[in-house]
């Protein structure tokens, strides 16, 4: 058994080495399954029957692609250009932080006051990726650790918030802000958790950033820029810029996603832990499976999203863990990462 | 005499080509046999399942008569073939002994005990080594004396040279084939390896001639001669008339007066450089690689700021910026046709609309027109003869040749008044080598200026009006063309005077 290299992978083939990662995956999760003493067979059956064959199971998956999606969308942009941004949970934060403060002390008309704290949320995203960008140009940063250790900035700001100057009056013991008033809440689909108008604009925004990319001048200075660094120095393009506003479109798409979770469920600034349970990192998962198209991100947020909403299932009826999802996530993404060395070499038996 | 390597029948395939096809070839003890062909042709491969690296999926090799498996290069190094790699693979920070010590020293104070024996090669074959100096202190012509010696240490009685004249120069390679002369009357074989055909007459005795994996031809010394090598090379005669009728050289293009810049390290690399380029002129610039070069590019295509002299375009100072400089008319073929010539996983039709994507026709306003990218791709894969399997092919899929075929038609699209070609050949075979050479001087012939900047020495004299040397950032010259010998411009590029 040898590899040998492969001059170019097919798309059929990197389909059928993503679903292959992904089979694998599962079974390898099997195999924790049955560490906990839990016949795996039973558990994913529990685990599709109850999200994909019923209609709160669906309520649930798309609750929860919302923001994958949103984040996702950023993030295979950026990771397109090069730019591995991995602090989308902090800007999550960040735009959540904003979208909360226009909410709560900004008097406002009420027809102005949502796409105001949509705005001031996407502002906080960009501007906290911004700073990580600004942080490489200026000083050569490597913004993998900037993003990361941003992270965890932005935590702190947000618990430091709820639990001081932004604590609610009417709370009691508990810590978070008030709550929004009523026209501050993006509406729901009726009878489920689904703020549509959110998941209406990550629709979009994939489509649009799918078009921008590839049908658009800044598209293609932003795909020179990624692909080949030394091609755009070559040609004259201002990576600096291109950079910068890559940063603030994937910071933006992140702060979004939190306006989406706290105005849409949870009407109030929470803690961190509780506003986010990872979205920022599990998109990360979903910008990859996608690999630099935008527009596929509306299959791969779901397919996370299920993986998700499985999770609150297995909790509630199995009584496992919630964290079980982080498993699923971590074996998902060490598969994907593997399964590229087929993607570059192809398998040969014998000699 | 028994051949000493005999190779019988050897096939090789990759997914999609089969890189030799039936390789049947002798080396006998004394003598030097030249493996010649163009890239691709499957001289690599061969030179790898010589030394273990690949194995062959038929055939047979033969040592001395006795069928062998050759599995890794220690199998090779034990049947006595040795290896000198095109690029050296030594430890730069240590000494020379230190180096020749690993694999061969006794376990005790390996490097001192190597000592004589260097200084014993040093005698016999006239391989002077200092065996203190440390690697990275070493000339290309040393490193490489270090990989023969090395070699030779394990016991090497088949000497493998993989283009070992591509890093030297006219000197350099000519003290390289005293020691191969010398080695040949030591009884050692030696198969080198080249597509020069100049060196390849002078040195061996023998000539095999590959060609898309099979052996075209095997000729001995007596009868070869470079047109007859070059035939079976390409598989039609080739032409190695260069020159134009006649250098109709006209006003100023480019003015250079007492150019200073640095390098990316921060040291000076430009020292007071000055020149004129006229238009239907071509200046070759020669020099060993790392001598200011590619300052001296960049400063022209608007990468570096120079730090003081002025430069000046057709009477204008030069704007630093290199889109704006492509809109006056400079095209540039970059030293590295895959790291900045070329987007590699972009397709062959976005790479020819990399300098033209933002303006009409390829794009109206900020939307890109797809039919436009395809009928401008179209237009210049027809006119340049672009080998690619499709428009949608990613560029990093074809071969050399190919890319920098992809390069001249993007660069020389519009009317060009000024190109700056750097190593516009390296590494391309005759065919292509030929195609580029043709085009240069048609543009020459239209009125454009080049600069041209090769360590090829053959090209610049074939191709230039003038030369001229860069020798640690300072410019000898230009001279006319015919007014000094490639051995005095060698001269000139090692610091002498001619």
């Amino acid at each position: 058994m040898r590899l040998e290299p492969l001059a170019h992978a097919s798309p059929w083939r990197v389909l059928g080495v993503t679903l292959a990662a992904l089979g694998l995956a599962f079974v390898l999760v099997g195999g924790v399954f049955v560490a906990y003493g839990q016949n795996p067979f039973e558990v994913y059956r529990l685990m599709f029957t109850g999200t994909l064959l019923e209609a709160r199971g669906w309520q649930e998956i798309l609750r929860r692609s919302i923001p994958l999606l949103l984040i996702g969308v950023g993030l295979t942009l950026a990771f397109r250009t090069q730019f591995y941004n991995i602090g989308a949970e902090g800007q999550l934060l960040l735009g959540a932080v904003l979208a909360a403060g226009v909410a709560l002390f900004l008097p406002l008309p009420a027809p102005l006051s949502l796409p105001a704290m949509a705005l001031a949320g996407a502002l906080g995203g960009a501007l906290w990726c911004g700073l990580a960008a600004w942080l490489r140009l200026r000083f050569s940063v490597n913004e993998i650790l900037s993003t990361l250790m941003l992270n965890y900035v932005a935590q702190s700001l947000v618990i430091f918030l709820i639990n001081g100057p932004w604590r609610g009056k009417d709370v009691r013991g508990y810590i978070y802000s008030d709550r929004f008033a009523e026209y501050q809440q993006i509406p729901l689909w009726p009878g489920s958790s689904v703020h549509w108008p959110t998941l209406l604009l990550g629709v979009l925004l994939a489509l649009l950033l799918q078009f921008l990319l590839f049908r658009t001048t800044l598209g293609f200075r932003m795909r020179i820029v990624g692909e080949n660094p030394g091609a755009a120095r070559y040609l004259g393009i201002a990576q600096g810029r291109v950079l910068l506003l890559l940063a603030l479109i994937t910071g933006g798409m992140a702060g979004l996603a939190g306006v989406g979770e706290i105005a849409g469920i949870h009407h109030r600034l929470i803690e961190p832990s509780q506003l986010s349970s990872g979205y920022g990192f599990t998109a990360i998962i979903v910008a990859w499976l996608a690999r630099g198209h935008p527009a596929l991100v509306l299959l791969t947020a779901p397919l996370m999203g299920l993986v998700l909403a499985g999770g609150d299932l297995l909790k509630v009826s199995l009584n496992m863990p919630f964290r079980i999802v982080d498993v699923f996530s971590g074996v998902i993404l060490f598969c994907l990462i593997g399964s590229e060395l087929f993607l570059r070499y192809r398998l040969r038996w014998g000699r | 005499m028994p051949a000493l390597l005999e190779l019988k029948n050897i096939t090789k395939r990759f997914p999609g080509v089969v890189a030799n096809d039936g390789v049947s070839l002798e080396v006998y003890p004394g003598e030097v046999l030249a493996l010649l062909g163009e890239n691709g042709a499957g001289k690599s491969t061969l030179v790898s399942i010589l030394y273990g690296l690949y194995r062959p999926d038929e055939g047979v090799i033969l040592v001395e008569g006795r069928p062998v498996r050759i599995g890794s290069p220690m199998d090779a190094l034990r049947l006595g073939i040795g290896l000198v790699p095109q690029h050296p693979t030594l430890v730069n920070r240590h000494t020379v002994a230190e180096n020749l010590a690993l694999g061969v020293g006794s376990p005790l104070l390996p490097a001192q005990r190597i000592v004589p024996l260097v200084e014993r090669m040093a005698q016999g074959y006239g391989l002077q080594l200092d065996p203190r100096a440390r690697v990275y202190q070493l000339s290309p012509g040393e490193k490489q004396r270090v990989e023969i010696v090395r070699a030779l240490l394990r016991g090497a009685k088949v000497l493998i040279l993989d283009e070992p004249t591509s890093v030297l120069t006219p000197q350099e390679a000519e003290a390289l084939f005293r020691v191969m002369r010398e080695l040949r009357a030591a009884g050692k074989s030696l198969v080198f390896i080249s597509h020069k055909l100049e060196e390849v007459l002078s040195i061996a005795d023998r000539c095999t001639v590959l060609r898309r994996g099979r052996v075209v031809g095997s000729l001995p010394k007596e009868e070869a001669s470079k047109a007859r090598l070059a035939e079976l090379m390409v598989g039609r005669s080739v032409s190695f008339e260069r020159k134009r009728q006649a250098a109709q050289v006209g006003d100023v293009v480019l003015e250079v007066e007492q150019l200073e810049a640095r390098s990316s390290r921060n040291l000076p690399a430009l020292r007071g450089v000055s020149f004129a380029l006229h238009r239907g002129e071509i200046l070759g610039i020669a020099g060993v690689a790392g001598n200011g070069q590619s300052e001296l590019v960049e400063v022209l295509a608007g990468l570096r700021s120079p730090e003081a002299g002025s430069v000046r375009l057709l009477g204008q100072p030069l704007p630093a910026h290199p889109a704006r400089l492509f809109a006056l008319g400079v095209a540039h073929i970059p030293e590295d046709r895959i790291q900045m010539g070329t987007v590699p996983s972009m397709s062959v039709t976005e790479n020819l609309a990399l300098r033209t994507f933002d303006r009409p026709p390829l794009a109206r306003g900020a939307l890109l027109d797809p039919a436009a990218f395809l009928a401008q791709a179209e237009a210049r894969v027809r006119e340049y003869a672009i080998a690619t399997p499709s428009l949608h092919t990613p560029s990093r899929l074809l071969s050399g040749g190919n890319i920098q075929k992809v390069i001249l038609a993007r660069e020389l699209a519009g009317k060009p008044q000024l190109i700056l070609a750097v190593h516009p050949t390296y590494g391309l075979d005759i065919g292509a080598t030929e195609q580029v050479h043709r085009v240069l001087l048609e543009k020459t012939q239209q009125g454009a200026a080049v600069l041209l900047v090769s360590e090829d020495l053959e090209e610049l004299l074939s191709l230039c009006d003038r030369i001229g040397v860069l020798y640690r950032g300072w410019l000898k010259g230009p001279f006319a063309v015919g007014s000094l010998t490639r051995e005095e411009i060698g001269l000139l590029m090692t610091g002498g005077e001619a």
